[in-house]
């Protein structure tokens, strides 16, 4: 489709030396830890936000820290712009290259390199998956909370890069609810260690900046996250009603009432159809919207935690009250969930947003995002995070139609600032990117950015790391 | 000393603008009730935030607060109560460990990033904050984060102003995260037990699935004892449990079956879990009176009694320990011993940060762990991209 998102234009003076960058790269990077050829970059054109793709100049793999930190040190004497990348499921475009960048992928640093069940920690290098940690301590009863859709693939180090959430984050909370350290590597190689194992670390909140900062402020290659214990039991219920505003005011009212359940997730018809054909869960059909809550505990706790929701959303109507039967069924209940973007990607193409809303405003938001997207002629599915009013409307188009594209892409933009217009936010968890990059002042005011881009200056004063995302192209006061 | 309390963020910027001007150094603080955190500031002036108060919007059904900063906590704690809501991060007063008078406001509380005991299940003050907003050091009234729980749009400035102890900028409004108050609440308690044991105790309680909300350890002695400062005839290893009467019956059963394999392990009623928590939070053993030398000391939770045992060979200093062991208050015979103190630490991991101590060790001991080279200078950057003329609490955190 025609590119309606700028990119900074690529430096000509990078560009001109491709091949001496290329050489130079070379003789201080193992061999296979250098892609050049065509053929080999292509994967790395574009994330999950696959509108928009850019060759990248040349992809490192570094092995170590210390390799990190040569190309670092090397591209920031040379002024090469740099993309760290972890997976590559960036649904904002946050991991999308640029003609005139090196990426830095993370993907050859896959250890788990200490797990302390004593402290209850976990140290991995950048590119663990998030799945990886919870699998290697699940034997022992614990768990990494933050569960993104994407687990299965995206990596610890994209994890903090966009501070991902997940079903499970109204109770645990979101990445940098549950980080530690870092070791991290700065624009000109040098190389930090901030916080460790004890709760927390000394000084400015490193941490709590570097997380959520989508590769701009370093590269990060090793974390230490905390561990949870995992509950005694944990089951889903499907409730089903006969509207999404009904839904989404059990949601406020189960909230309001005191109760925090580990995830409240939501879909409406569009969504449960999709899904329901794709994993076969057993969601009910015949209902305009569900909410998947699940509650944890032993068995007693949740039948009482579970008989004070139900409650609640009898005052809403509620249709169907569908307890799982097995844990079978349960996995099936929570794949469908977890596939969604998936199962909606065999049936149309789409984008995926992500603006978080007031509570209150949630079934208000809903309503206005069905009538937003069917003045452009199109259809949506909602399939997002309810208990922490994170939505995600994914508009359904076809990408071969450049018409519909721009409608799509239009859509999403008015919707994203509804929800800011509601006291909501543009982007709950997926970040910023390119995507939402030219819709950061309709959030933010002048002082606010400019803040935001002196914190950005203080780690990285060239503009070095990523610098097409995130910030707005005009008004950063630099080259 | 000169004293601005201005009613509106308008003041507070042209206040902050004016000195920036002259590069006139400000105090920046609340109520000062928790001034022993960081170095002594030299300045003329002092800018507070009292007098900016007032909740501002409170949506129980949403579990979100803001609040102006110069709000009173009592204030605040009041209002979530009549709500059965609460700070999830159980903030400590440090009035009577330091020796301060006044309210302590809610935008202290941020600033310093204070958390209590539940900080282990629940987050630390700063994992609350969704929102801030703040005059810089150049006067700019800034907005960071926002009023939603989930909320990735740019760089997480909110994180970084909290914790920064009024030397990034004046707060000036908080929008925060609450949560509902348990109905109750109740303590396990085993007795007996030595550092090593008790460590190992609350890393098992830890282990279980009976979320336990509060893991602290009282050694025998004057470390152990409640605000009187009488000796604690027992050690004393504590675990809580909160939330509905039923569950924490049921998850008391359990922690107790499994404790007793540690010790004799008996049960607080909840007003005495209530009380017993309090002098946690409120570092009540410790509350002397005295400017005898105060430490709190952060490591990873197995390393706490360790670091105390290896001070002993050297040193005598009494210590507590919260956060499952993990955090430590120190006290030290005479001087602060911060040479031996941070060079164990050097080994062990973490950092201490000095809260009380004499006038004359104030002067002599960075209160906050000096960092790393490369932490430093960016900590230093990182302060000049919000307050260039270097205005605000200068050297306060080193
Ligand atoms: C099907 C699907 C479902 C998804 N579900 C969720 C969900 O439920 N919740 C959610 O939050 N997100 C979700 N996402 C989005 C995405 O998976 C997350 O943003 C994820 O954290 C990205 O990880 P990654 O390893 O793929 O990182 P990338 O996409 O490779 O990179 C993400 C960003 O982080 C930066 N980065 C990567 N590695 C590093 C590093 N080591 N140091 C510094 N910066 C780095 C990149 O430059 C980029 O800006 C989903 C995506 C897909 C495709």
């Amino acid at each position: 489709m025609d590119s309606e998102i700028v990119f900074l234009e690529p430096r000509p003076a990078v560009l001109a030396r491709r091949r001496e960058i290329v050489a130079d790269l070379a003789s201080f990077l193992p061999e296979d830890a250098l892609i050049t050829d065509e053929r080999g970059l292509k994967p790395f054109e574009t994330d999950a936000f696959v509108s928009y793709r850019r060759m990248p100049l040349a992809v490192a793999l570094p092995e170590t820290t210390e390799q990190v930190a040569e190309v670092l040190r090397y591209c920031s004497a040379n002024g090469i712009p740099v993309v760290p990348r972890g997976a590559g499921t960036s649904l904002c475009g946050g991991a999308i290259p640029q003609e005139d960048a090196v990426v830095i992928g993370l993907s050859k640093m896959v250890r788990v390199l200490d797990v302390d069940l004593v402290n209850r920690t976990a140290t991995v290098q950048a590119g663990v998956t998030n799945l990886c940690i919870s699998e290697a301590v699940s034997g022992e009863g614990f768990f990494y909370a933050p569960d993104p859709s994407s687990q299965l693939a995206c990596t610890i180090g994209g994890n903090i890069g966009m501070n991902s959430g997940g079903a499970h984050c109204l109770k645990y909370g979101v990445t940098t609810n549950n980080l530690l350290g870092v070791k991290m590597v700065l624009f000109d190689g040098t190389i930090i260690d901030v916080g460790g194992k004890a709760l927390d670390p000394a000084g400015y909140d490193l941490l709590g900046i570097i997380c959520g900062s989508e590769g701009q402020l370093g590269i990060v290659t090793e974390a230490t996250v905390r561990l949870i214990a995992k509950a005694e039991g944990a089951r889903p219920v499907l409730f089903g009603f006969s509207s999404s505003e009904a839904a989404g005011a059990c949601v406020a009212d189960v909230i309001g009432a005191g109760i925090i359940p580990v995830a409240m997730e939501f879909m409406d018809r569009q969504a449960i159809e999709i899904c329901e054909a794709f994993a076969q869960a057993g969601y009910p059909l015949d209902v305009e919207a569900l909410l998947i809550v699940e509650v944890e505990g032993s068995a007693t706790e949740m039948s009482a935690i579970l008989a004070a929701i139900v409650d609640i959303a009898r005052r809403h109507d509620v249709k169907v009250v569908r307890e799982c039967q097995s844990a079978r069924q349960a996995a099936l209940i929570w794949k469908g969930r977890k596939s969604a973007f998936g199962a909606t990607g065999r049936v149309a193409d789409y984008i995926c947003m992500d603006g978080t809303v007031p509570l209150s405003e949630l079934s208000n938001v809903l309503r206005r995002t069905g009538e937003i997207v069917a003045s452009y002629g199109l259809r949506v599915a909602n399939v997002f995070h309810a208990g922490d009013g994170n939505m995600h409307p994914l508009i359904l188009f076809n990408a071969n139609d450049p018409v519909e594209a721009a409608k799509a892409e239009a859509a999403g933009n008015d919707i994203l600032k509804l929800c800011v217009d509601v006291g909501g936010c543009l982007t709950g968890e997926h970040g910023v990117g390119i995507e939402k990059r030219d819709l950061m002042r309709h959030q933010y005011g002048e002082s606010d950015l400019e803040q935001m881009m002196a914190v950005r200056a203080a780690f990285d004063p060239d503009w070095i790391l990523n610098p097409s995302k995130v910030f707005p192209l005009d008004g950063r006061g630099v080259a | 000393m000169k004293t601005f309390a201005p009613r509106t963020e308008e003041e507070a910027s042209a206040v902050i603008a004016a000195h920036a001007a002259r590069r006139e150094p400000l105090v920046i603080c609340g109520n000062g009730t928790r001034s022993g955190y960081g170095n002594p500031v030299a300045a003329e002036a002092r800018l507070q935030s009292s007098e900016l108060a007032g909740i501002v919007a409170y949506t129980p059904h949403e579990m979100v607060m803001t609040a102006r900063a110069g709000t009173p906590v009592a204030l605040v704690e009041e209002v979530l109560a009549a709500k059965n809501q609460m700070l999830a991060f159980e903030p400590a007063d440090h009035r009577a460990l330091m020796g301060t008078i006044g309210e302590p406001t809610i935008g202290g509380v941020f600033a310093a990033n204070v958390s209590g005991p539940r900080r282990i299940v629940a987050g630390a003050a700063r994992d609350s904050l969704l929102g801030a907003r703040f005059v810089n050091g150049k006067g700019q009234i800034v907005r960071a984060g926002g009023r939603v729980m989930k909320n990735v749009t740019g760089l997480d400035v909110t994180k970084l102003v909290a914790g920064s102890h009024g030397t990034l900028g004046l707060l000036t409004e908080v929008t925060f995260r609450v949560l509902p108050r348990p109905v109750t609440e109740t303590t396990v308690l085993i007795c007996g037990l030595e550092g090593p044991a008790a460590t190992s105790a609350m890393a098992e309680a830890m282990a279980l699935s009976v979320e336990v909300s509060g893991a602290a350890h009282l050694p025998l002695g004057r470390a152990g004892g409640g605000c009187n400062g009488e000796a604690n005839p027992v050690a004393t290893t504590a675990l809580r449990l909160e939330g509905t009467a039923s569950s924490v019956e049921e998850r008391a059963v359990k922690l107790l079956r499994a404790m007793s394999a540690f010790g004799p392990a008996e049960r607080l009623d909840p007003d005495r879990s209530v009380t017993l928590w309090r002098t946690v939070r409120d570092i009540s053993p410790f509350c002397d009176g005295s400017t005898r030398a105060l430490w709190r000391v952060s490591v990873a939770p197995n390393s706490g009694h360790r670091l105390v045992a290896a001070l002993r060979e050297t040193v005598n200093v009494d210590a507590f320990y919260d956060w499952q062991g993990g955090l430590i208050w120190l006290r030290t015979e005479g001087d602060p011993h911060a040479d031996v103190l941070r060079g164990h630490l050097k080994a062990f991991g973490g950092h201490a940060t000095l809260l009380r101590a004499s006038a004359e060790a104030r002067r002599a001991v960075p209160s906050f762990e000096p960092s790393s080279d490369g932490v430093s200078m960016l900590s230093r950057k990182i302060k000049e991209s919000f307050d260039p003329a270097g205005i605000l609490n200068p050297g306060k955190m080193g």
